[in-house]
């Protein structure tokens, strides 16, 4: 299956968003990465790594909420070994609602490209119809 | 001196200069950004001393790697994974004696893997407007007669200084402060300045060591 790694500036962020998926999404593995290493805000390289490698999913999604949390993954994804880092994906897609549709989708068993591809069309969903 | 003393004592003197100027980072930080890149590059660089006295690394490359690590661990933002990616692009740019040929490769290494990572350009008010200069005057002045490894670095820190100054009136097309478009004019570029002041370290450290034109031992 599927799993998912969320990486926000903010621990609360990245661990409300997690709580999110987990309650919609049931058993699909989410792990939250949130501040910096000191628990400030910012991202921490080294938990995300940490985050990654802790999964048990063959494929992995990683959601990044702004700026340096693009910076940090990318720079974790270039320090994995090459057979890792071709079962990750960076995800372009708003953070919550994203994270959201890839979570539900992978719970039914989708393939990492189909929940990809829900969580970018959550970029263009309209809320307000 | 051997290349591997010479490139921790080039370390050494860019943490110092990391600590002396934290405050003045800070202060550019504040105007544009959120304030901690003085604070956090001093940390950074503080954890990449203790990792080299840890790691004992046996040649310039392996020193610059146990940089990157440490940087890209410790500094937080977005600096911490630029100038952690600078460092290991330098790093296997570096071969075990250093030529002032071989550091300009090294400073280019650096400036395609900071403009790769940050997706930047020059003239964005970023890192690259001071790296970006550096890297071409090192180049030039690596194929002088007489050419030595400080003297590189001694060009790259001017060109980075006088790109660092240029961001001034520059807005601000990446990161934080380009939220703040037009506002972000009439600050300097935090992470130009502190491009310069490693590579001014850089020069100074280099200038101090006893070497040959070929830098070697």
């Amino acid at each position: 299956m599927v799993g998912i790694v969320l990486v926000s500036h903010s621990r609360e962020v990245a661990q409300g968003t997690a709580d999110l998926v987990h309650g919609m999404a049931g058993e699909v593995e989410v792990a939250a990465v949130g501040g910096g290493s000191d628990g400030s805000l910012g991202t921490d390289p080294e938990g995300i790594r940490a985050a990654i490698e802790g999964l048990e999913a063959n494929e992995v999604l990683v959601f990044m909420d702004l700026g340096s949390a693009v910076l940090s993954a990318e720079t974790v994804l270039d320090m994995l070994e090459p057979e890792r880092r071709e079962v990750i994906r960076l995800v372009d897609a708003p953070f919550v609602e994203g994270a959201f549709a890839a979570g539900v989708t992978a719970s039914t068993g989708a393939s990492a490209g189909e929940c990809v591809e829900a969580a970018e069309e959550a970029r263009t969903v309209s809320k307000l119809h | 001196m051997s290349a591997t003393e010479s490139t921790l004592a080039v370390i050494k003197e860019m943490a110092a200069a990391m600590e002396e100027h934290r405050e003045h980072l800070t202060s550019l930080d504040a105007a544009i950004g959120d304030a901690d890149h003085g604070t956090n590059m001093n940390r950074g660089f503080k954890a990449a001393l203790e990792r080299l006295e840890e790691t004992e690394p046996a040649a310039p490359a392996e020193v610059l790697k146990a940089v990157s690590t440490a940087l890209i661990s410790k500094v937080g933002g977005s600096a911490g994974p630029l100038y952690g990616t600078a460092f290991l692009r330098a790093s296997t740019a570096l071969p075990e004696e250093v030529s002032p040929a071989a550091a300009a490769a090294a400073l280019e290494a650096a400036l395609s893997g900071v403009k790769q990572r940050g997706k930047a350009e020059a003239g964005e008010k970023t890192m690259v407007d001071a790296l970006e200069p550096a890297a071409t005057a090192a180049k030039e002045a690596a194929e002088e007669p007489g050419a030595t490894v400080g003297g590189v670095f001694r060009a790259a820190a001017e060109a980075a200084r006088e790109g660092a100054e240029a961001t001034v009136p520059l807005v601000a097309t990446k990161g934080r402060a380009s939220y703040l478009g037009e506002r972000s004019r009439g600050h300097q570029d935090p992470g130009a300045a502190s491009t310069h002041l490693l590579l001014d370290a850089a020069a100074r450290a280099l200038e101090q060591t006893p070497q040959g034109p070929k830098g070697g031992p």
